[in-house]
């Protein structure tokens, strides 16, 4: 080759590797990047992430207001269960991260230096580099506590999450923001919890995890929706997965029970809610369901639609069709299939995602959306995309929308860059 | 050659073949350099799929599916020779020499031409690549 000019020579920087211990704004720069040229200007609302919050368990448990279950649960932390002292979850059978392929799944990022609570760092370099202006956290390791035998195990964690997120983590950042976690288990303890924190600004809403056998028409839930709807603040039911069911233990893969588990069990509560005719109870309570993507949706409006039309008497609480109380409710976009454009487009055009959905990107798990998931949708109006990526929130939540993330230019300057 | 386009010693082969991968940014272009099965191949960092940062995955050798002479299931097991660039992000993977996904040939990483002279790897950059990756 000809030697080169030395004013020519091109700048060559190499890239490391991207791993779980990576800084989130060098995994993220990518998304930036296309915040910078994309949606800079937009108003973005997370409505489902889960930050890492495993790694402060330990702060939770302390919280526990039960001195037996306290002292279970910081004796079982300090030797065989870890980060899962208490929990449900099964460590060999959450298989999230692919074999460690997707290394942002369990990340250990070292959070030295961060100014505040390491896990508030965490987030805020998660939403700065998504250019995301609010983000709605959730404790992934209780995802599954519904399905715990121990009641009682479910109220004290619950109890000291709902602590550890109002008294530690949402004071120290604004841009946070929480769903109070409900022990449904136990509908007395989610009824004394909606009343102590009911108005506490950093709450903007109380969220069931949806994995559980409960049937949410059960009266002994009266008297907690009656009080989410005086609240004003919406009630979420936010999916997961459970391969102890046992229509689900006939799956060898974990990629088969993901794809049906966590449409499964939203559709079951939404069908229980709308046959039994909740709607027409609570007209006024706002229902948001959460990781299920989007696919199931437009299945369940016809075929719901389909069977009240062929045994009215068995639903004759309704007085309009399933679909259309499904047209009413709100859903979050993870993860969003969109395999199929033409799919896609008809499935939001059934339950009007333009004013019904709402962005979610469930960062850091391994299945996470970025806002290009939106703002690349070729069928979409700008304004849809727009409602879509935070003013839909803003509504449903009751979020200013003055503009709270720095501008994608200087987070890309500010990154370590060395991945 | 146009003058779009330059022409950029980007590694030195013995030190590809050595590290098998390698990923840089260019004057804002960033690829991923492999060395595999004696044949050096480079593809943009971006995936197909949401605009992630393929190339700074991992590198897998291939899953398949074995099947036993009586057509019982054998497992899975890692193919022998081939392997996959695994998209961080997603787990997107690609193989790395043709730079298609497994499951879904139709999907694939836009290639990068390159050329080996001497103990030089040289990749070929189009003015108009986009500049900054994420596309």
């Amino acid at each position: 080759m000809p030697e080169q000019d030395p004013s020519a020579r091109p700048r060559i920087r190499e890239l490391a590797e991207i791993g779980g211990r990576t800084d989130t704004r060098d995994v993220l720069a990518h998304a930036t990047a296309q915040a910078h040229r994309e949606y800079d200007d937009y108003f973005i609302v997370d409505i489902d992430a889960h930050v890492s919050e495993d790694h402060f368990w330990a702060e939770v448990l302390e919280l526990i207001d039960n001195d037996v279950w306290r002292h279970i649960g910081m004796d079982q932390l300090g030797k065989f269960a870890g980060n899962n002292a208490l929990l449900n979850i099964q460590p060999g059978m959450s298989q999230q991260s692919v074999g460690g392929r997707i290394g942002h799944q369990g990340r250990k990022e070292p959070l030295d230096g961060v100014t505040g609570h390491p896990f508030v760092g965490a987030a805020r370099r998660g939403m700065d580099a998504m250019g995301l202006d609010y983000q709605v956290v959730f404790p992934s390791a209780m995802l599954l506590l519904g399905m715990h035998p121990q009641d009682e195990i479910e109220v004290v964690l619950g109890r000291a999450f709902n602590r550890w997120l109002t008294e530690v983590v949402l004071p120290q950042d604004d841009r946070l923001k929480g769903m109070l976690y409900l022990p449904y288990n136990t509908p007395e303890a989610c009824e004394e919890l909606v009343e102590r924190y009911a108005g506490d600004d950093g709450i903007i809403g109380y969220t069931v995890c949806s994995t559980r056998n409960n049937p949410v028409h059960s009266d002994v839930y009266t008297r907690l929706y009656k009080l989410i709807e005086d609240s004003g603040k919406p009630l979420a039911f936010h999916s997961g997965y459970h391969w102890g069911d046992p229509s689900f233990a006939q799956l060898n893969r974990f990629l088969s029970m993901h794809a049906l588990s966590f449409t499964h069990y939203n559709q079951i509560h939404v069908t229980n809610w709308i046959i039994n005719a909740m709607p027409e109870r609570f007209p006024k309570l706002r229902m948001v369901w959460v990781e299920s993507g989007l696919a199931w949706i437009p299945f369940l409006m016809q075929r719901l639609d389909h069977e009240v039309l062929m045994r009215p008497s068995e639903a004759p609480g309704l007085t309009r069709l399933p679909s259309e109380y499904m047209r009413d409710m709100w859903y979050t976009s993870q993860p969003m299939e969109r395999t199929s454009m033409e799919l896609l487009e008809a499935g939001m055009k059934a339950f009007g995602a333009e004013t019904q959905l709402l962005y979610s990107s469930d960062w850091p798990h391994w299945d996470w959306d970025a806002p290009s998931t939106i703002t690349r949708l070729p069928f979409l109006s700008e304004q849809a995309k727009r409602n879509i990526l935070g003013l839909n929130a803003a509504r449903v939540f009751n979020l200013p929308t003055d503009r709270r993330k720095p501008a994608a230019q200087r987070v890309l300057q500010d990154r370590p860059g060395i991945s | 050659m146009s003058a779009a386009q330059h022409e950029i010693v980007v590694a030195g082969l013995a030190d590809l073949e050595e590290r098998e991968r390698l990923v840089v940014e260019v004057d804002g272009v960033e690829l991923g350099i492999y060395f595999h099965a004696g044949e050096v191949r480079a593809w943009h960092n971006v995936c197909p799929h949401q605009g992630g940062p393929v190339c700074q995955g991992k590198i897998m050798p291939r899953t398949v599916q074995t099947v036993r002479e009586d057509r019982k299931n054998g497992g899975p097991a890692f193919h022998p020779s081939d392997r996959t660039i695994v998209c961080p992000w997603h787990g997107f993977e690609f193989d790395i020499g043709t730079g298609r996904h497994p499951s879904a040939p139709g999907i694939g990483l836009r290639p990068i031409p390159v050329r080996v002279q001497g103990d030089d790897v040289i990749v070929t950059i189009r003015g108009d690549q986009p500049g900054f990756p994420g596309r």
